[in-house]
């Protein structure tokens, strides 16, 4: 195992194209699911007329809000599942076929 | 293992007859207690099973890493969703309607976090314990000695917690005295745990979540069923009913007589009943959202699947079953509410927490009926399930930081044979439980409640930072997760210790002392009219009854503090007006990584960034699934 070549990998131009697409995706997904929880406690505290603000019968914003969080969760998970097992796992994959034969 | 489980059931029983009068009425204890041995056989005997394959440290630790995506996300619910989130959010809703609901969203958001940064990495490097992800690139001895420090105080945290409430719970709902429900679910945890290991731990937690989730399914079926599964109607029914309504009159108080009926039914679905400080939200919210991905129980189940691939899947199951369970709750809480009424609730337990149990007694057909009791007997029986499958989840973590980095890792120069080390591992396990057990037995009566949002404060102010930095900074090293996990701990212990969560006695004097004095004269003005009207006396005498018990709580609460003016930490009142210490800590304990990081370069760190962040992101060489 230690003497797989690391640094080589590293370096290697998959791996970079890996690293970047996954480095942005990743981070980017992060701040929109932070930014769009932390609206929930945010406007319940300091925006409490918007969230009493009736739609449907006694469905109001606040609860329509509350729910749309829990899709909110779920759509960026099924979004980054889908993208990782089309794009990532096959670069991955690419690199552990090429580099796993370099362990004695 | 069968002798032990003999031990647990002979204990329940025997308090059976001595017990206080809980929740469930004394003819149909028998009934519960059937329902707890269908359950605790069902999971003894998967414990028989498991024990067999459990030979080596990877089945010990990590169920041979052959757990399936599927199952560890149901595993992960199962250690997940504890008795706090099954009865206290659903008692949050039913007390506080909006409020609780909204409480419920962090703690699914906080899976975004374990998803997309942390499980698929952790399990790519990691072996068995948050100290081996540590350890990879910084000093060995030093990270995991950190790590097992941390997470055994994370855990005893939660595990308080956890034990205290569970002893509570048991005592209401059966009657069954605390400190043999605490002995019950101490002994019933180890047994899974000592003799099981991960495997016998991973399925009491689906067979818990299993149960869980299909307990809810069905009172949430029952309960929206009168309103043809409409969610305006069902909406629309909780606003216009009178219960509510006067729930809603008494938290306001006295801007409620300007209301309308309907208007104080609708303020029951808008925000502010109970969190009534944004700050404190927000600062809890951070350190769900931080802390469940630093939480080591939780970490510890990624280790338990073959693949990364097989991590997110697990991720996103999990997620699909706790997410489905908190919209559940919504309905649990506001049909609580709705058919058994606030006041009923919080008049047998003031915190809700049983809300979902009495509707269970209610859908089956209330307190009179067989059906009724059964389905009580049944939620009862998923409640004292899912604490003893938190506190095993908690137990393993706890004891392989013992076992796995202090023992081996540190002590034994990671010198140690498979035997050995799975009886280190054994007998800490054991240790870990008599703790737990001693804990949770002192703490009777303690406020506990904060120590569950403290051990995720914990978690996101000290593992978080250095696990996310260790995983995806090249200049992250010993010293900054050191500084880091050192400072962003003690000074989350530290912000809570000022706060308004400790007792402070001059605040208990004068908030109890009225009511004592309110008390007496009011008894004083009921015995004055029964000498008066003594055709009333039943009623009155009945009054007098409750507002005798009332006086003594409230006596209680001052004589637990007689003699002193001073909190714990030798305060008069709080420094800090924050519940919640998250917003301060976990920037802290980010920042402290960083510094301590660059100060000093070291070179292992660096010269290991690259084998680290390639392993991490492809899985090579990862740890494989043992064959069994």
């Amino acid at each position: 195992m230690s003497n797989t070549d690391w640094a080589h990998i590293h370096a290697h131009p998959k791996f970079k194209e890996l690293h970047r697409r996954k480095s942005r995706f990743l981070w980017t997904l992060m701040a929109i699911s932070v930014a769009y929880y932390f609206l929930l406690p945010v406007g319940a505290g300091y925006f409490p007329e918007l969230f009493k603000q009736k739609l449907w019968g006694p469905m109001n914003f606040g609860l329509v809000f509350a729910f749309s969080e829990f899709l909110v969760a779920w759509g960026i998970a099924a979004i980054y599942a889908r993208h990782a097992n089309r794009n990532f796992d096959a670069l991955a994959a690419e690199l552990q076929k090429q580099f796993e034969g370099s362990t004695p | 293992m069968k002798r032990k489980s003999g031990v647990v059931v002979a204990g329940l029983v025997a308090a059976c007859p001595v017990a206080a009068q809980g929740a469930v009425s004394a003819e149909y204890k028998w009934l519960t207690f059937l329902v707890f041995g269908v359950i605790i056989a069902l999971t003894m005997f998967v414990t028989y099973l498991a024990a067999r394959r459990v030979k080596s440290t990877a089945q010990f630790y990590a169920a041979g890493r052959s757990v399936t995506g599927i199952q560890n996300g149901w595993a992960i619910a199962g250690d997940y969703l504890s008795a706090a989130s099954f009865l206290g959010i659903a008692g949050l809703i039913s007390l506080y309607g909006y409020d609780g609901f909204m409480y419920s969203v962090g703690w699914l958001v906080a899976y975004i976090t374990v998803l997309l940064v942390i499980a698929e990495p952790c399990r790519n490097i990691g072996k068995y314990t948050l100290g081996d992800i540590l350890a990879f690139r910084n000093d060995p001895k030093a990270a995991k000695t950190l790590a097992a420090v941390s997470t055994i105080t994370v855990s005893i945290f939660y595990l308080t917690a956890q034990m205290v409430g569970g002893g509570v719970l048991v005592k209401t709902l059966i009657g069954i005295d605390y400190e043999v429900s605490v002995v019950a679910v101490g002994v019933l945890m180890l047994a899974y745990v000592v003799f099981g290991g991960m495997v016998a731990t991973t399925w009491v937690q689906i067979i818990k979540a299993v149960l869980l989730v299909s307990a809810s399914l069905l009172l949430v079926f029952f309960t929206w069923m009168p309103y043809g599964f409409s969610l305006p109607g069902f909406l629309q029914a909780a606003v216009d009913n009178p219960g509510i309504q006067a729930q809603v009159a008494k938290l306001l108080g006295d801007p409620a007589t300007a209301m309308s009926a309907q208007e104080l039914g609708q303020r029951f679905l808008e925000p502010g009943l109970y969190l009534k400080n944004p700050i404190d939200q927000i600062s809890l919210g951070l350190a769900l959202v931080f802390g469940t991905a630093g939480m080591p129980h939780i970490l510890m189940r990624f280790f338990t699947v073959p693949t990364a691939k097989d991590a997110r899947t697990s991720v996103l199951w999990a997620m699909g079953i706790i997410g489905g369970f908190y919209v559940l709750t919504l309905f649990l809480g506001l049909g609580a509410a709705m058919n058994v009424g606030s006041a009923t609730i919080s008049g047998i337990d003031a915190g809700g927490n049983m809300a979902a149990p009495l509707l269970a007694q209610y859908i089956g057909g209330g307190a009179d009926s067989i059906l009724g009791n059964l389905f009580l007997a049944f939620v009862a029986a998923v409640a004292f399930a899912t604490i003893v499958a938190v506190v095993a989840g908690l137990v393993l973590a706890s004891a392989s930081a013992m076992s796995h980095d202090l023992w081996v890792g540190v002590i034994k120069g990671a010198k140690a044979t498979q035997a050995q080390e799975v009886r280190a591992a054994r007998i800490s396990s054991v240790i870990v439980g008599i703790i737990a057990i001693v804990i949770g037995i002192l703490a009777k009566g303690q406020n506990v409640a904060h120590l569950v949002a403290l051990a995720f404060a914990v978690a996101a102010s000290s593992n978080l930072p250095a696990v996310l930095l260790t995983l995806y900074w090249k200049r992250c090293n010993t010293r900054g997760i050191a500084l880091g996990m050192i400072v962003g701990a003690s000074s989350a212990i530290g912000l809570v210790l000022v706060s308004p969560n400790m007792t402070y006695p001059n605040a208990v004097r004068a908030t109890n002392e009225p009511i004592v004095a309110a008390r007496t004269s009011s008894i004083d003005t009921a015995n004055a009219e029964m000498q008066a009207d003594p055709a009333r006396r039943a009623e009155i005498e009945a009054r007098v009854t409750k507002l005798t018990a009332e006086r003594a709580a409230a006596q209680a609460k001052i004589d637990a503090v007689a003699g002193q003016t001073r909190s714990i930490v030798g305060l008069e009142a709080p420094l800090i007006g924050l519940k919640n210490p998250g917003i301060l800590s976990i920037p802290l304990g980010f920042l402290c990584v960083i510094f301590g990081s660059l100060l000093i370069r070291e070179k292992r760190s660096e010269d290991m960034w690259e084998e680290l962040y390639v392993r991490q992101n492809t899985g090579l060489h990862a740890e494989a699934a043992s064959a069994h």
